[in-house]
């Protein structure tokens, strides 16, 4: 994992001190909410329905056990007790006051963590494959490229005030875990014929209202050409990008009007006029910095094993619930003998991604003794425990049952994102956790969702997406309509690298209406499908929209 | 055309909890609707947010929320998201007002002039 530098001590500790002392003059009354507002939201902490929210990131999704107890902290100190993890990686704290905020952000700094850009019209938190640097079909580890960008667009100050926020997202595996296509940049890791790394460059996706999939701007980057090249994009994009309406101020509309032909053109010449500058572009990251931020990711002493596992296999054998979780909730990992596994922050009824402070305790425990002292936040709101050995996997599925997080529904139908909704969003239209609470409840019957098979649902309370229900197999927005919530289901949508935006079913639907229908949908799959291994997308591909529209509409 | 003035009060979000608060009658802020001050009028609800508008020391982002009134003229919100201001997570319902803990939700440097 990377570890901080002098520079990056020094400079989130000055950022806390700033941003405290704006916060007592913002209480004392020397500055306006319209002075303050700007500032708190560069420092991630938002006002929303309740209470003051707090936005913490965590770089790429990667975190320490000691990181992670530090957050379990904060939740009991200053918090109710838990956490809400983001489709961002990040992790959210929904009753923050604001007397309590700068020491909430030195306890950050004490682990090298802060809540610096992630808010504001800037290029926040750099997301990332949440198998990093264990996934069995991974090129190369995709997070030394995810702290360059952040080290390089940390407060970089051309791009501070940009037309809007700015979401790059990085993946080093064909398999696109990272949602590559729905960022503004996406970068997948790829080696050329000869096999020299690079990036093919995605540019111009998003969700949201106008929901965009990216497009590829550079086939091939050379690796070392990567912050200039990236220089290039914001450039334009600061230039050109629209200022007179926030709604059309994401790069995904400058690509879309302009199209990505001259889009392309405009990025070459401004990355051709950098690589012109004598001594070549300034930005140009130092290869031996580059050397010092891949050092840190090397792998881990990972233990010479056999790849069959006996001591798991004989506890599958007299454990069929073992045998279940290992099925879902395990990947496989690119050392024999070890898996990745998912804890899925998805209880029967719970709330996805809330996390309370004694299960972020005892998932930082897992990840000390059983994963290298590492963890993951995917978008998916779990947590990743990367490198776990077989041999270890019945002691982590026994402490993840004590800790009510032995859920085997990674992937599942029941393994469902969720935004916060109007129950504590000051954005929101309408409420998600209810409607994702009601689903997971009505498929919680393990064996009918293991059936069903790979299925995502996807639910946002606003159009601005956050629950990503675009890419969802089911998508379901909750909107207002005429004072009353109401649910607008979409059919499938897919975040993969094969991303598909879910298209409208058909009229919007109230809260009570959407758990039965989805039932009626998942029927009309199982009795359509090919085969038991043919997933929904796969058969709503085969047959189109039209059998499901009318399973969602039957009532 | 413009829409037509509904009974309101006046919300807003306490400076330093962060928690929602009422503008009473008093030019003061309450946690309790029950005590808000009625808006009847347009003129009423523009002397309320007059009166608002120079607590930024505080109060955050106060506004005009329409209310109706029940038997004994105490408010109620009309709209859902009106609600849940009002009690908390629909979700949670052991955290914000449906659940006060008055030592733990009072105000801190503000207590007693909110």
């Amino acid at each position: 994992m990377y570890r901080y530098d002098e520079f990056d001590h020094d400079y989130v500790r000055a950022r806390v001190a700033e941003f405290r002392d704006q916060t007592q003059r913002r209480m004392d009354g020397a500055l306006t909410e319209d002075e303050y507002k700007p500032l708190r939201l560069q420092n991630g902490l938002y006002l929303q329905l309740h209470a003051y929210m707090l936005r913490v990131a965590v770089p790429y999704g990667t975190l320490s056990s000691r990181q992670m107890r530090t957050l379990a902290m904060i939740a009991e100190r200053w918090d109710e007790g838990y956490g809400h993890f983001t489709t961002r990686q990040n992790i959210q704290y929904n009753w923050t006051k604001l007397t309590d905020v700068g020491d909430i952000l030195d306890a950050l700094a004490d682990v090298e963590m802060h809540a610096i850009q992630t808010s504001g019209n800037c290029i926040r938190n750099v997301t990332a494959d949440h198998f990093a640097g264990a996934a069995a079909d991974e090129i190369e580890d995709p997070r030394p490229t995810a702290e360059l960008i952040r080290q390089w667009s940390t407060a970089h100050p051309e791009f501070a005030f940009l037309p809007r926020k700015f979401k790059v997202a990085v993946t080093g595996s064909p398999n696109d875990r990272a949602v590559t296509k729905a960022h503004d940049i996406g970068l997948r890791m790829l080696r050329d014929a000869d096999g020299n790394p690079g990036y093919e460059v995605i540019v111009g996706g998003g969700l949201g209202r106008t929901p965009m999939i990216g497009k590829v701007i550079r086939d091939f980057l050379p690796k070392a050409d990567l912050l200039p090249y990236l220089e290039a994009i914001l450039r334009v994009y600061n230039l050109h990008g629209r200022r007179d309406n926030k709604y059309k101020a994401r790069i995904k509309i400058l690509v879309h009007e302009t199209g990505i032909e001259d889009m392309r053109a405009s990025v070459e010449a401004e990355f051709e006029r950098q690589m012109r500058e004598e001594g070549g572009p300034v930005v140009l990251a130092d290869p031996k910095q580059v050397e010092r931020i891949e050092a840190y990711f090397a792998p881990p002493a990972f233990a010479d094993l056999p790849a069959k596992s006996d001591a798991l296999d004989a506890a599958m054998a007299s454990d069929p619930a073992l045998a279940a979780w290992v099925a879902t909730n395990t990947s496989e990992h690119r050392a024999n003998g070890y898996s990745i596994v998912t804890v899925a922050i998805k209880g029967t009824g719970e709330a996805p991604g809330d996390a309370t402070t004694a299960q972020m305790r005892a998932l930082a425990d897992l990840g000390e003794r059983y994963s290298h002292d590492e963890l993951r936040i995917s978008h998916e709101q779990n947590v990743i425990l990367p490198h776990v050995k077989r041999d270890d996997l019945p002691a982590v599925y026994a402490a993840l049952q004590k800790a009510e997080l032995a859920s085997a529904n990674a992937g599942l139908i029941t393994d469902i994102i969720a935004c916060p909704g109007l129950d504590y969003c000051a954005l929101a239209t309408a409420r998600s956790i209810p409607v994702a609470q009601d689903l997971s409840e009505r498929f919680a019957e393990p064996a009918r969702a293991k059936a069903i098979g790979n299925f995502t649902i996807k639910i946002s309370g606003c159009i601005n997406a956050c629950g990503h229900h675009h890419v969802g197999h089911v998508g379901i927005l909750g909107l207002e309509k005429s004072g009353i919530e109401n649910y607008q289901i979409t059919l499938g949508g897919d975040h993969t690298e094969t991303m598909a935006v879910g298209e409208r079913a058909g009229p919007g639907m109230s809260a009570a209406e959407v758990g039965p229908a989805i039932e009626r949908l998942v029927d009309a799959y199982l009795e359509r499908r090919s085969n038991d291994d043919e997933r929904f997308i796969d058969t709503y591909r085969r047959l189109g929209a039209e059998p499901f529209k009318d399973a969602l509409y039957a009532a | 055309m413009a829409k037509a003035f509904k009974t309101s009060i006046v919300s807003a979000n306490d400076l330093f909890v962060g928690d929602v608060v009422y503008m009473n009658s008093g030019g003061g802020w309450t946690r309790k609707l029950a005590e808000a001050a009625i808006a009847h009028t347009p003129d009423e609800g523009e002397t309320l947010m007059g009166r608002a508008a120079p607590q930024q020391a505080k109060v955050v982002g106060p506004y005009l929320a329409e209310v109706a009134l029940d038997d004994d003229g105490r408010p109620f919100p009309t709209h859902f998201r009106e609600k849940f201001r009002t009690r908390g997570p629909s979700t949670r319902t052991d955290l914000g007002k449906q659940a006060i803990n008055p030592e733990r939700r009072e105000p801190l440097a503000a207590s007693g002039g909110i």
